[in-house]
């Protein structure tokens, strides 16, 4: 990533369910004021989604930095939440360790890591057991 | 082509203050030089700034009773929810009644081709190879927020001809029949409306072809029409064709219950409604089947043409609706029309085009420079959003900026601070 990178920085609250994936909601809007195909904004939404949703159910919430070139779009989502154990299997789809309140509400399908590295391009999952997670998630820019 | 909208500002009455500065959901409008400015690029007609205008300064255009050449055949289209601004109307016949007595030649309720719309949609909703939910297309407002912000929601949008447009088809129809002299221009259908949307929608959608509804007038003005007309009527002689499913298109829930089918989503309120799109873009709502979005709050009885309160409305078309069959407007199975087809020539609406307005230029070189310089701006702004500038937030004002709509100079609270600093330094001179 060059020094010339536009980043923007995102609070993502761990205390208010509600507000969980508003982030998200505004960096499509930035994306759209910066004409990105609709198509790429769409991936990013909802792998930013995806992530937002995962630090607010598992980690408290945490911090989310957007940076856009004119190249690569790149998403590091930051918490200092239990961590995963087996990145492997958290993975998988189908996997997860969401608590049933949070299953009655439709989330927890265990679809979030493999949606994000679905819709990525390049994703890097770095966590440690008892500390917390940092994912980074790039996103090619197509010509045109 | 210039899209014609139907909310308009009177500058006189204008006072420049940020009422409806701060509601308007898709940013639209600016204060210069005392005054609103609707950019009619973001504008989509959901007359929240009707509504919030403490000096009647916003209005709504709309076709006047004046306006129609009584030498044609006039028939009236009234809205489901018109029959609800009523208070001791206990038939719908009356109100039908009063209406040729006001001068229509002919009645024909859009709540009528909304049960027909209903069927064909339930037969739609059969097939396999749409794309899923679909989004009801009878809200303009929907339709145009839609296609400015929803990209990925285009396609999903009913390109069924929505119950206006049924309605006018139908009416003209049944006046050819029962009145074979009469030419197509003799026949002219006059839609009474509860939201200046509608007349956008007559206005821009059908440009270049014979317009199936040739007025739009307003509900509230239609209402003050027919009220002594209404008292007047002591035995009605044209009598409702419509269901309890017609009637229920008047007020959020009441289209997509009608289609019998358990997942549908139904909201309304314009911030609901975006919320809840941006949701669906996302992919949050697994396997809905329909979506029902209604940009007024209570749905059309909220529209800001209505009279009454969209709640008292909507309990007055329970008490109507009470003693109808669910519907009156069956369309049988037959040998000819499968369960699952709908004719062709209904499907009228085009495929909805998405067209990013938002864009800071064309070139994303340019686009990525004028977002960092928005940044910057945003970096020295006090992010109070109190709209003293002009712009409805401090982001929306460096956004101005950096297009060369707005001046930095505008923002008075960074301009008292300046103010502020330069006396103080004037005192410690004069020490």
């Amino acid at each position: 990533m060059s020094s010339e990178s536009l980043c923007f920085h995102f609070d993502v609250d761990g205390n208010n369910f509600i507000s969980a994936g508003e982030a998200s909601v505004q960096v499509k809007k930035l994306l759209r004021q910066m004409g990105f195909a609709p198509d790429l904004i769409r991936r990013v939404s909802i792998a930013m989604y995806e992530g937002e949703i995962n630090m607010v159910i598992h980690a408290h919430g945490g911090v989310a930095d957007v940076c856009v070139d004119q190249d690569v779009i790149s998403v590091t989502l930051k918490d200092e939440g239990k961590g995963i154990a087996d990145i492997e299997l958290a993975m998988q789809e189908g996997y997860s360790t969401a608590p049933d309140n949070i299953r009655a509400l439709g989330f927890g399908a265990g679809m979030g890591l493999p949606n994000m590295k679905r819709y990525a391009d390049r994703m890097d999952v770095e966590s440690e057991v008892g500390k917390g997670t940092k994912i980074v998630l790039e996103f090619i820019v197509a010509e045109g | 082509m210039e899209y014609t909208h139907s909310v308009s500002l009177d500058r006189e009455k204008c006072k420049g203050c940020t009422n409806c500065l701060k509601r308007c959901p898709t940013q639209a409008i600016r204060i210069r030089d005392g005054h609103a400015v609707i950019n009619s690029k973001h504008c989509i007609d959901c007359g929240e700034c009707i509504r919030v205008c403490p000096y009647k300064a916003k209005t709504a255009i709309y076709d006047k009773w004046e306006d129609l050449d009584t030498s044609k055949y006039l028939i009236a289209l009234p809205a489901p929810s018109f029959f609800g601004q009523f208070s001791q109307l206990y038939d719908g016949d009356y109100l039908m009644t009063a209406l040729i007595n006001a001068g229509f030649s002919d009645v024909f309720e859009v709540a009528k081709a909304a049960e027909v719309v209903t069927e064909y949609t339930r037969r739609y909703m059969k097939r396999a190879d749409i794309p899923r939910p679909v989004i009801s297309s009878a809200c303009p407002v929907i339709v145009r927020l839609i296609s400015l912000r929803f990209p990925f929601l285009c396609d999903n949008v009913m390109t069924m001809m929505p119950p206006i447009e049924m309605a006018g088809k139908m009416a003209r129809q049944r006046a050819k029949e029962q009145h074979p002299q009469l030419s197509d221009d003799d026949i002219k259908t006059v839609f009474i409306s509860p939201c200046p949307a509608k007349v956008s929608w007559v206005k821009n959608s059908v440009e270049g072809e014979t317009s199936p509804v040739d007025y739009v007038l307003s509900m509230s003005d239609v209402y003050f029409r027919v009220l002594d007309p209404l008292k007047e009527v002591a035995s009605p002689t044209v009598s409702s064709e419509t269901g309890m499913i017609g009637m229920s298109w008047a007020s959020t829930g009441g289209e997509s219950t009608a289609l019998m089918n358990d997942r549908y989503l139904a909201a309304d309120g314009i911030e609901n409604v975006i919320r809840v799109l941006d949701d669906i873009e996302t992919g949050h709502f697994p396997n809905l089947e329909y979506v029902e979005l209604n940009a007024c709050n209570g749905g059309c009885v909220g529209g800001v043409l209505t009279v009454e309160n969209p709640y008292i409305a909507r309990v007055r078309l329970q008490t109507l609706r009470r003693y109808l069959p669910v519907s009156r407007n069956r369309l049988p199975v037959t040998a000819a029309q499968k369960a699952d087809e709908v004719p062709d020539e209904l499907f009228t609406v085009k495929p909805l085009q998405y067209r990013n307005t938002q864009m800071l230029d064309e070139d994303r070189k340019e686009s990525i420079r004028k977002m960092r310089k928005i940044e910057e701006i945003l970096e020295g702004l006090p992010t109070l959003d109190c709209g003293s500038c002009g712009a409805p937030s401090c982001r929306a004002f460096a956004e101005d900026i950096v297009m060369g709509d707005a001046d930095e100079t505008q923002c008075i609270v960074r301009m008292r601070e300046k103010l502020q600093s330069l006396l103080e330094q004037q005192m410690e001179g004069n020490k």
